[in-house]
């Protein structure tokens, strides 16, 4: 069965974003199929994260239409998109630096007793189990995550992610804030999730790493979409002509061409 | 359940801290040192106030005295706490504590009676005009908390504006005059030796109060077993279940050295045929007043609503990242709107406090509340930043400013040199939390 033939996951049709009178999303569309991954680049302020904002339910989209399974999805905040088992890993972690790991584990989904309060014991037993994939060494149940390393708060946002059943998800540069070791793991893991058959978006500047995790790579170019091509038919240098210059490789000139060559 | 086996090992890798040191020894215990040394603050600016005054301090009346004076700042901190914590400030307590106390007043002297046909003999009036304060209280807090909340209205501008209006009303309500004769059974809310629970009911509270904290220790070791986590070593169960015990039993025996006034007891004595006076007169220990009761009741709910309800994960949450908070899907506004609803309803429970105290309302009740709730919570080690401070913490820093100013005027300071002492502590307090919190990252 061809990925052509199957009922896209996740479908952005002229999705519009505008700040002010600034559009940081224009017309972009884009689709995402369950066991796969989308990888998203772009320069900076391509509109990456903002797109992906959108579809997460942190910003609400000025135009354009979501559809989740084929269905038309509304997505007005973070509790929608959750609710459609869209889960995000923020650039910025979004992580309560106050609060400890299975709080914000389960921050806005906190487990509770049958009267109605926090089941602290029972979501820190959770956040063990998890953990214990993501970081074996992690043994800082206790401590609010500000005083964690980056890569261990890193895997407290993964933890998040990963643990609620995800069948879509974001991850806005999962690997930024890691060392090597770290980012071998991560790469495992978006693999292991891939072949649990969720669908992941990608976003990264790191080239490599979309190259070695994506099957389509969308490239974004002043809040459009350039093209989204299969990994198989491009090479990474095509990529980064079409992340600098915004055009397909195809309509490239010979002048342009050479100005790349000069600047890479 | 094989996983929670497999994370028992991860648990057991943690070293339990060095006991060499005391700092590792209390550690171990796991008390928060935050909350110890402001206990140990309290207990030497007690102590010293003691020696001072060549022992006179410590006389049961004056320490009574001195905590019911603390009440009423002490219930607003405990809901500054979780205002301040969400990045917010409330400046408009005191005026709304004047309001409400102004509302009790005008309810039992004229609108209960008059124009709601409830003479004074009405069973359960001062239930009735409780639950109008409380009602008005949620009612104030909630404008104040949406305009804040949901239009977006900064709060210190939203409560200055409170601050300045609320005060005003107050001169409207009772047209520039004092209102006294409040309900008598209201009256018992502000204290004093009718107004407090007596002494069998107060070896019975110490007595639960003891029980509790062993029910506590217990259950709280048995649920970290149950998941395999690290436990306390016992000796350190058994020393914080005998010291929880001690203070419990040493408040209650400390509340019932307090006697009745001898003039006083005479009196109700001869009213209720107990017969002839003994020798050496009527010994009947007064027990915890009432206000002391409720700020009791207050902070025990608003410590588990602030540490094992979503609300308070959710204030916590948002005071430390606003963003995450909303990108976690809690509903932000309306968790901000909340505290201020729980800020009214605490500013009706002080007004009561204040207004049974003085048997009645003045223009001026709650004068300068919001800079001493502020003092005592930032004092308690609430932080401005956001997402830290804790209920308790503002609790005994609301006693730690109140003992310091009763102190001050045993020893006959005045109020501006009492003023004085309490600025200067209030950055003191802070800026050695600040150092030590630097010096701790």
């Amino acid at each position: 069965m061809t990925v052509a033939q199957r009922t896209p996951l996740v479908e952005m049709r002229n999705v519009d974003v505008a700040f002010g009178g600034v559009d940081a999303v224009r017309h972009a569309s884009l689709d995402l199929y369950a066991g796969e991954v989308v990888g998203l680049v772009g320069g900076n302020g391509a509109g990456k994260s903002t797109l992906m904002r959108v579809l997460s339910g942190a910003h609400p989209a000025d135009s354009g239409e979501i559809l989740i399974d084929g269905q038309p999805a509304a997505i007005r905040n973070p509790r929608d998109a959750k609710a459609l088992n869209i889960e995000t890993i923020y650039q910025t972690l979004a992580l309560a630096d106050n609060i400890d790991a299975p709080g914000n584990l389960f921050l806005g989904r906190e487990r509770t007793t049958r009267v109605g309060s926090l089941d602290d014991s029972s979501m820190e037993s959770e956040t063990r189990k998890v953990m214990g994939r993501l970081n074996p060494n992690f043994t800082r149940f206790r401590m609010p995550v500000k005083s964690l390393s980056g890569g261990q708060r890193q895997a407290v946002a993964i933890a998040r992610a990963v643990y609620f059943n995800a069948r879509i998800l974001i991850m806005d540069e999962p690997t930024a804030a890691l060392g090597p070791a770290e980012t071998t793991q991560v790469r495992n893991l978006v693999r292991q999730l891939k072949d649990d058959g969720i669908g992941i978006f990608l976003i990264s500047h790191d080239i490599h790493d979309v190259f070695d995790l994506s099957e389509r790579i969308s490239v974004m170019y002043h809040g459009r979409i350039v093209d989204t091509v299969n990994k198989a038919d491009v090479t990474p240098d095509d990529v980064l002509g079409m992340i600098i210059l915004g055009k397909k490789p195809g309509e490239v000139s010979e002048k342009e061409l050479a100005q790349l060559e000069l600047r890479g | 359940m094989t996983n929670v086996a497999e994370a028992a090992p991860v648990s057991s890798k943690t070293k339990p801290p060095a006991r060499s040191s005391l700092r590792g020894l209390l550690a171990q215990t796991e008390i928060d040192l935050r909350l110890f040394g402001m206990l140990l603050a309290l207990a030497v600016i007690l102590l010293t106030f003691n020696i001072l005054s060549g022992g006179k301090f410590f006389q049961p009346t004056n320490m009574v005295t001195l905590a019911v004076q603390a009440t009423g700042v002490a219930i607003i901190a405990t809901g500054m706490v979780l205002v301040i914590v969400s990045r917010n400030i409330d400046l408009s307590v005191g005026s709304l504590v004047g309001l409400i106390a102004m509302t009790y007043a005008l309810l039992m002297t004229d609108i209960l009676p008059h124009a709601l046909g409830m003479p004074a003999d009405f069973p359960f009036r001062w239930v009735i005009a409780l639950g109008i304060g409380v009602g008005l209280g949620a009612l104030v807090g909630a404008l104040q908390g949406f305009i804040i909340a949901y239009i977006g209205v900064p709060s210190f501008i939203v409560t200055l504006g409170g601050l300045l209006s609320i005060r005003g009303v107050v001169w409207y309500l009772s047209g520039g005059a004092a209102v006294s004769g409040l309900d008598p059974n209201f009256q018992l809310i502000g204290g004093g030796a009718q107004g407090s629970i007596g002494g069998t009911l107060t070896w019975i509270l110490g007595a639960v109060g003891c029980l509790a904290i062993v029910a506590l220790l217990i259950s709280g070791r048995r649920q970290r077993r149950r998941y395999g986590f690290s436990v306390r070593p016992i000796w350190a169960e058994v020393l914080l279940g005998v010291i929880g015990c001690l203070a419990a039993l040493g408040v209650a025996a400390f509340a019932n050295a307090n006697l009745w006034p001898q003039g006083l007891a005479i009196r109700i004595a001869a009213e209720q045929n107990l017969g002839p006076t003994p020798a050496g007169g009527w010994q009947i220990p007064t027990g915890v007043p009432f206000p002391l009761i409720l700020l009791l009741g207050v902070t025990l709910v608003m410590s588990w609503m602030a540490t094992r309800r979503r609300f308070g994960r959710y204030v916590y949450a948002y005071g430390g990242n606003p963003d995450a908070a909303e990108l976690a899907g809690i509903n932000t506004r309306w968790t901000i709107l909340k505290t201020y609803v729980l800020m009214g309803v605490l500013c009706a429970l002080a007004a009561a406090i204040a207004s049974a105290r003085l048997n009645g309302a003045t223009l001026d009740v709650g004068q300068s509340y919001e800079l001493y709730v502020i003092a005592a919570a930032v004092v308690g080690g609430t932080s401005f930043a956001g997402g830290i401070g804790t209920i308790p913490g503002a609790v005994l820093g609301a006693f730690v400013m109140q003992s310091l100013a009763y102190g001050l005027s045993f020893m006959g300071v005045n109020s501006p040199g009492q003023n004085v002492v309490a600025g200067v502590v209030l950055i003191l307090a802070v800026g050695l939390d600040t150092f030590n919190r630097r010096r701790g990252s």
